[in-house]
């Protein structure tokens, strides 16, 4: 089980997608997905290793490093492709759902069952504001739990067992803000494509009534 | 997703893409994507860790790492390389969607007698031109300023592309100016040098791709414009001719008026 699981699971999706749905897709597959198997994540293999605080007492580090990063961003940033990429998995359901309906009955029940009509198109829209709702959610916890989006290069502790105020220092915080704000653009993004996509799905039904 | 999921779909463009677009393909994933994969990531792998200070102050090496190496130079590579990619994703989705419109003609039954069934739709070699010759020049004109931008960026973060073996670092915490080594330069220029001449074999082949389909366009529009040309008397004579058929078949009619029709 790896990221290819997810890939394969949401290449299934792409067949009962609108255009914007594809085009959400594919930020999703190249600009986050990819980045952070290829670059994000080496940022960050070494962020305990290379935090350093400025004090020699045994588990000044541990302590301060925890209390800084109760969750590891980029831990935060793989929970939430994880939690934004499932909801299109509804629709297929739905689809396999309509296929075994038809299947049993033997006779054809729908126009085609991935035709956005109808029940169907309910789940597409329920998929897209939680979808919404999870980018949303994931973003203010990113800003909540770190402050801000930005990385310091230097942390003031003075949790025990440390002796007093030390500094601490995080490794590489220039190219780990970099990578922080390029997660919150294409977070930001997707947010767009899938307001439009909603809008434009409402608009497309007022037409048709 | 990985390089081969990006392989997988760049290679899809392929088959729509000019000879010289192929090679570009070609030489992006053999001589930029594989060396980053197989090589500079053994290189860079333990950049941080014998990036070594003259100094036991802690925090010194790592606030000096973080001024001199803002970004990884392998990150930048593959961020460089996602972003000169995915112009060609423009033409595929451009792709997909004429095939979607064919396949919903061809449903509806207007396009029966160019394609035997939607396999072939599938099958066939969409040709570059209309709205999809944009798409396509576009996509290249964008492939060119990123790799620009990309290698601008390069020099002005790093001041060249040259790696030195010690740099002198004064900020807080480091107590004074102390020397800091960065560990195998030499190796790392000979692959940055690498990896920017690649860098600019693909510029020079988009700029010729682009180039070549200027050429074509005018080229065919020159065509089109010579055989109008040729042919204005032959389209005239014609008129003429249809202009004699009525009257001579007016006056028939009127000749035979009195027999019933």
């Amino acid at each position: 089980m790896s990221w290819m699981f997810l890939r394969d699971l949401l290449s299934g999706v792409n067949k009962y997608s609108t255009g914007i749905g594809r085009i959400w897709l594919a930020v999703v597959f190249v600009f986050r997905l990819l980045v952070y198997m290829v670059a994000a994540e080496h940022v960050w293999k070494d962020e305990q290793k290379e935090f350093e605080c400025n004090s020699r007492q045994p588990g000044c580090e541990n302590v301060c490093f925890d209390n800084f990063f109760p969750i590891s961003q980029t831990r935060l940033w793989a929970l939430q492709l994880i939690m934004v990429s499932t909801p299109s998995l509804l629709v297929v359901l739905h689809v396999a759902y309509r296929e075994g309906r038809e299947k049993r009955h033997r006779k054809k029940l729908y126009v085609s069952p991935s035709t956005m009509d109808g029940g169907l198109w309910y789940t597409y829209l329920i998929s897209l504001i939680v979808k919404t709702g999870f980018e949303i959610g994931f973003l203010v916890l990113f800003y909540k739990l770190y402050d801000g989006f930005s990385v310091p290069y230097l942390m003031k502790c003075d949790l025990k067992p440390c002796p007093n105020t030390v500094d601490c220092f995080i490794s590489k915080p220039t190219e780990k803000t970099i990578f922080v704000l390029f997660l919150v653009i294409t977070s930001c993004l997707c947010i767009v494509l899938n307001s439009t996509e909603l809008s434009f799905l409402v608009f497309k039904c007022f037409i048709k009534c | 997703m990985d390089w081969g999921s990006l392989h997988a779909v760049i290679g899809g463009v392929n088959k729509h893409s000019t000879s010289i677009g192929k090679v570009w393909i070609t030489v992006i994933f053999i001589f930029r994507v594989m060396i980053l994969v197989v090589a500079a990531h053994e290189v860079w792998g333990d950049e941080q860790e014998d990036f070594v200070c003259n100094t036991l102050q802690p925090g010194c090496k790592n606030v000096c790492y973080d001024h001199f190496f803002p970004v990884s130079h392998i990150r930048l590579w593959a961020l460089q390389l996602i972003f000169v990619s995915t112009p060609a994703l423009l033409v595929a989705m451009h792709v997909a969607y004429y095939r979607q419109e064919t396949a919903r003609k061809f449903r509806r039954g207007e396009k029966r007698n160019e394609f035997k069934d939607i396999e072939d739709i599938k099958k066939q070699k969409v040709r570059i031109e209309g709205s999809l010759w944009w798409t396509y020049s576009s996509s290249i004109f964008f492939r060119i300023v990123f790799e620009a931008a990309f290698m601008y960026v390069f020099y002005f973060l790093y001041g060249g592309y040259h790696l030195p073996w010690v740099l002198k670092c004064g900020i807080d915490p480091c107590p004074n100016l102390v020397d800091c080594f960065i560990s195998r330069p030499t190796e790392k220029t000979v692959f940055t040098i690498f990896m920017i001449s690649a860098s600019v074999i693909c510029m020079l082949l988009n700029v010729a791709e682009l180039c070549y389909l200027l050429l074509k366009v005018c080229f065919r529009r020159s065509k089109r414009a010579q055989s109008q040309s040729n042919h204005p008397n032959h389209t005239l004579k014609e008129n003429k001719q249809n202009e004699m058929n009525e009257l001579i078949s007016d006056s028939g009619q009127n000749a035979i008026a009195g027999f019933p029709s």
